[in-house]
């Protein structure tokens, strides 16, 4: 669906409280990973509010999309993109990793229903989203939605992931569309010295895959990518969506070290600063 | 003698009973919950002959997938078709799946509570010639301690069958542990069978049993025999067949407890983690009474024939009766 520019600017807005309820989330749970929803905040926004086929008021509508999140551990984004689209309350959003809540560390279905799945230990998401992908063919729904699966770079070291890939490639599950978060970090450093994945694209292509790369951050392009990939009939499709892990928030960016922990409340208050004033370039918070 | 409440096989202590492997009868429960349930679907790790899926996988091809030889997957996409309402049914070998994929199976099926059935083939020792690599003998500890998993160790190819078919109605994640080896048959259609009800095989002729023996799996003829040799020795058991490991029938389990007051377990498995030690969970704090656990002594199994590697290994019918007599002396 074509993009306005009003809608890129409600995008843009939505996007930006998104990141600052992940910056607020996290001080107040005291842990949790700061870099990955950071940067993947403005895919979630696109999809949440433009995307997906889903009812915020009925989260079990049987003929929504299906979005399975794999790497569980940038849930705060998930979370946030949730509760800004209307599935509960932003207040709850604080009670992140606390005892008793939905919102658990990691996603678990039990707690929170409207996930599509729990998720956590990494690698696992993609052959989940392939067994949907294959159940809906069965029963000849495979024309009516799309099975999403967003995906971690750093999760590609995972044997089980490439089991995925290579089945998906094998089946042509047209009706798969997996969003790699190309952020170039994992926990201990770039993903190039702990376990290279280049040439990334021409590894996904080798096992049948309709391949396309995008910058995580231009929601007009994202748009148009995602458009493609719905409409290739023969492969299941990746889209390598390179982003910038920490976005928006400078002293976070492009820093290994924000993968795994959670600002502290002087670093939080910074951020929200910047976030606020868009990076300086309002003067204040308020304007 | 034989219960005779329960119509099991008349020709058991023939010198020709039917022998047919246990997988066989989950071949026959999977193509016939194939026929009557539409949400049944088949996963398979390259193994489908021999895990008898193919009798499924030939009448149901579009319900068919193969997934190559990669446990990890198998598991994981059974639970995004579960996601979808399907019932999976995924085979290997019991030492690729539950063994290489636990915690596939423990973060997307328990976890999420998905209603997938784990089939695991050529459990125990009586894989045989393989050798170790290939004997599951872990494989009930590793399925029984996860939240939300049912265990099912059938006893022959006719209970495989009938507890494929429970497991389709059960809505929730199951493990079937299955004997590659012909076994002899045990019971009839006629015999009761349900998940969480355990039955007694065989009972004294007349007065109450001294001991009883639990039995789980592809063993119970041996058990039925040392019974057998046991009363014309003038000792008196029951025999037991827990198929359902988790439910355990505790109600039944304990009743055996307060009548012999003297228990057997007898499974082929690591005695560490395994059916003996479900029942000590539930009459330790129930009704504790001594027990010999018969089963595998924390080793690794090893080629040879399956008579061979199960007398080896200390599960035939005289180490039954040894069991036995040394229980008896153990009574408080």
């Amino acid at each position: 669906m074509f993009l306005t520019e009003e809608k890129i600017k409600e995008l843009t807005k939505k996007a930006n409280d998104i990141r600052q309820s992940i910056i607020e989330m996290l001080v107040e749970a005291g842990s949790g990973h700061t870099a990955g929803p950071l940067g993947m905040a403005d895919i979630f926004t696109l999809f949440y509010f433009h995307v997906l086929k889903h009812n915020p008021s009925d989260p079990a509508w049987e003929e929504r999309d299906r979005l399975v999140l794999s790497n569980g551990h940038i849930c705060p984004v998930l979370y946030a993109t949730m509760a800004h689209a209307g599935y509960f309350p932003l207040e709850e959003l604080k009670t992140l990793r606390k005892f008793g809540t939905r919102l658990q560390g990691h996603p678990h279905r039990e707690y929170l229903p409207y996930v599509e799945t729990s998720s956590g230990p990494l690698g696992l998401g993609l052959s989940q989203a392939i067994g949907m992908a294959l159940a809906d063919r069965m029963d000849k729904k495979d024309r009516d939605r799309f099975i999403y699966c967003f995906m971690s770079d750093g999760e590609l070291d995972e044997g089980n992931s490439w089991e995925a890939v290579m089945l998906a490639g094998k089946n042509k599950l047209r009706n798969l569309i997996a969003i790699v978060d190309r952020n170039n970090i994992q926990i201990e450093g770039f993903t190039e010295d702990v376990m290279p994945l280049e040439p990334l694209h021409s590894k996904w292509k080798s096992f049948n895959w309709h391949v396309i790369e995008v910058s995580g951050h231009d929601f007009r392009m994202l748009n148009e990518v995602i458009e493609e990939a719905q409409t290739i009939y023969e492969k299941p499709t990746v889209i390598i969506a390179h982003t910038i892990p920490g976005k928006e928030v400078k002293e976070f960016e492009r820093d290994y070290h924000w993968h795994g922990k959670p600002p502290s409340k002087k670093e939080a208050e910074m951020a929200l600063k910047e976030l606020r004033t868009l990076g300086g370039k309002i003067k204040s918070e308020h304007q | 003698m034989l219960n005779p409440k329960l119509k099991l096989n008349p020709k058991i202590f023939n010198s020709d009973v039917e022998q047919i492997p246990i997988r066989k009868g989950f071949g026959q429960g999977l193509l016939q919950a194939g026929e009557t349930d539409n949400n049944v679907v088949g996963l398979c790790a390259d193994l489908t002959e021999s895990t008898q899926m193919n009798l499924f996988a030939d009448k149901f091809p579009e319900r068919f997938v193969q997934v190559g030889v990669a446990e990890q997957n198998l598991a994981t996409i059974a639970s995004g078709m579960a996601a979808m309402g399907k019932i999976p049914f995924c085979s290997s070998y019991a030492m690729f799946s539950p063994g290489r994929n636990w915690e596939q199976i423990r973060t997307t099926i328990t976890y999420n509570d998905r209603p997938v059935k784990i089939v695991g083939s050529h459990s125990g020792v009586s894989v045989g010639p393989d050798g170790g690599t290939h004997q599951a003998l872990e494989d009930i500890a590793l399925m029984r301690v996860m939240p939300n998993m049912d265990v099912i160790s059938p006893c022959d190819a006719i209970e495989a069958k009938k507890a494929t078919l429970a497991l389709v109605k059960t809505g929730k994640p199951a493990y079937l542990r299955l004997v590659r080896e012909k076994t002899p048959v045990i019971t009839t259609e006629e015999t009761p069978f349900n998940i969480n009800k355990a039955e007694i095989f065989w009972i004294p002729d007349v007065g109450i049993a001294q001991a009883g023996i639990i039995v789980t799996g592809g063993l119970m003829h041996r058990a039925l025999l040392a019974a057998k040799e046991l009363e014309l020795e003038g000792i008196k058991t029951k025999v037991m067949n827990l198929s359902s490991i988790k439910p355990i029938d505790k109600n039944a389990v304990v009743a055996l407890a307060k009548e012999t007051k003297a228990i057997v377990t007898l499974e082929e498995h690591q005695v560490a983690g395994g059916m003996g030690s479900a029942v000590a969970e539930t009459l330790s704090q129930n009704f504790p009474v001594p027990i010999e656990f018969l089963g595998i002594q924390d080793k690794f199994g090893q080629s040879g024939t399956p008579d061979e590697l199960i007398e080896h290994y200390g599960m035939g019918k005289d180490s039954i009766k040894e069991a036995v007599k040394k229980v008896l002396k153990r009574k408080i």
